[in-house]
């Protein structure tokens, strides 16, 4: 299966897979941060708004929601938008698919950065309140500083979960690597050898992932507040 | 907006529905026994139980669904000679995965009881297959029926994998319905919805379960 042109393809899907992931994760942290706020905010219309998101996107198969922003969010748009997409973006499978993971695993994200917000002591709160900051203040320099140390375990877990996800993207023919996988089993009948590579790709990129991320915690650890029990 | 194509095709839909939840039953009841033995054998003293299943659980951890779904069709051609038919290949590349999953949850609500009671069971003459049988597990099952419950949705959501290998459950038939009559708007939008339904209804009744549970034990 290395052989001339399936090698390359192959080398070429784990880079699809990788650049995915990473595009998604960045509109999931961002997104996941918001929600995650709105949802501890006083008002509770947006508090609300926050949960809906949450509930919405939680409990609809990723699946669908691909198959929503691949084939229904085209029809959506106005007609010369349409147009434009169609003819300048040629790989809107893939962007159907960062759009999608993105705001799938948002919504994964907003709930474990939330408990992170919960996990924060009141008295936080007040004593920056008392301070003098204002609330997006508080939030930005005492709140979420302290939340983000809290849920890096859960956060690592998430982005490796959104990095298995992406392998669902091959249903709308993005070539990462299990489709790639799928693909080069198509021409050689070799589909055993090729899915045992794609799984040790899996495995090796998440072991990876897992090994700098427990780096990470140590780096960033509080002195004296927050360790993980083992 | 037309809502005819969701009426037209109700009955065709609704069939897949059915397969849906059969497909979710079936794994849910081998996974979860799977789940517990591996559990179990996780939390051995003997290093012959503990390695394997430690491999194991890590192993379907590290991989996404539609890969193992992928390489037990590939696989099975190979050992058998003959291939499966889709249902039988989705079932058990569902129970294998969705046990390792399992496996963890049971895991945390057994270490969740003290240690005080496996003593108590044990000095009281019990084997450790009865202590586990007896006094360890109906506990523990009571702790984490929130988190079964929540898997129990993700596995419904999950079954909607069986589509890559053409199993015709819920999504695979309104994907064919949309392949002949090019209403996608409304067709996922329905679809959507009908998960929608079933999933927040099961997490509702998880979160009953945790208010609940936290009530009685706190």
């Amino acid at each position: 299966m290395w052989r001339h042109p399936y090698g390359g393809m192959f080398v070429k899907g784990i880079f699809t897979t990788i650049h995915l992931s990473l595009l998604a994760w960045i509109i999931a942290v961002i997104l996941g941060i918001m929600i995650a706020v709105f949802r501890v905010l006083p008002p509770r219309s947006i508090r609300l708004a926050g949960s809906a998101y949450v509930q919405l996107f939680r409990n609809i198969p990723f699946l669908v929601q691909l198959f929503f922003w691949y084939f229904a969010v085209p029809l959506l748009l106005p007609k010369p938008a349409q147009e434009w997409l169609y003819d300048h973006v040629p790989d809107y499978s893939y962007w159907a698919g960062v759009t999608a993971l993105g705001t799938y695993t948002a919504s994964r994200l907003a709930e474990q950065f939330r408990s992170g917000l919960l996990a924060i002591p009141l008295g936080q709160y007040r004593a920056a309140y008392s301070t003098g900051l204002t609330t997006f203040q508080t939030y930005r320099y005492v709140i979420v500083p302290y939340a983000f140390r809290i849920i890096i375990p859960p956060f690592t877990t998430e982005f490796l979960s959104c990095f298995k996800n992406s392998s669902l993207t091959m249903t709308i023919s993005v070539m990462e690597i299990t489709h790639t996988a799928y693909y080069i089993d198509s021409f050689t009948w070799h589909g055993l050898e090729t899915t045992t590579a794609a799984s040790m790709m899996y495995l090796c990129i998440s072991g990876f992932i897992v090994l700098v991320m427990s780096f990470v915690e140590k780096k960033l650890r509080i002195p004296g507040m927050i360790v993980r029990s083992q | 907006m037309d809502l005819t194509v969701i009426t037209n095709n109700f009955k065709f839909m609704a069939g897949g529905l059915v397969l849906t939840f059969q497909l979710s039953l079936i794994t849910m009841a081998g996974g979860l026994l799977l789940g517990i033995i591996l559990a179990l054998a996780r939390l051995s003293s003997k290093h012959w139980l503990y390695y394997p299943a430690t491999f194991y659980i890590h192993f379907f951890r590290g991989l996404p669904l539609i890969l193992v779904i992928f390489w037990l069709y590939f696989l099975t051609p190979v050992i058998t000679g003959k291939s499966l038919n889709e249902f039988h290949a989705a079932v058990i590349s569902f129970v294998v995965f969705e046990a390792a999953y399992f496996a963890e949850i049971i895991r945390a609500g057994i270490q969740s009881i003290p240690h005080g009671q496996s003593m108590a069971a044990y000095s009281s003459g019990l084997t450790s297959f009865q202590c586990a049988r007896h006094v360890i597990l109906p506990q523990a099952l009571r702790n984490m029926t929130p988190a079964l419950v929540t898997q129990a949705v993700v596995i419904f959501q999950d079954t909607s994998l069986g589509y890559v290998i053409g199993l015709r459950e819920f999504l695979r038939r309104v994907n064919l319905v949309d392949a002949r009559e090019a209403r996608s708007v409304e067709l996922y939008l329905f679809a959507g919805l009908i998960y929608l339904a079933f999933c927040s209804t099961g997490s509702l009744c998880s979160q009953r379960l945790e208010n609940h549970r936290q009530r009685n034990w706190i």
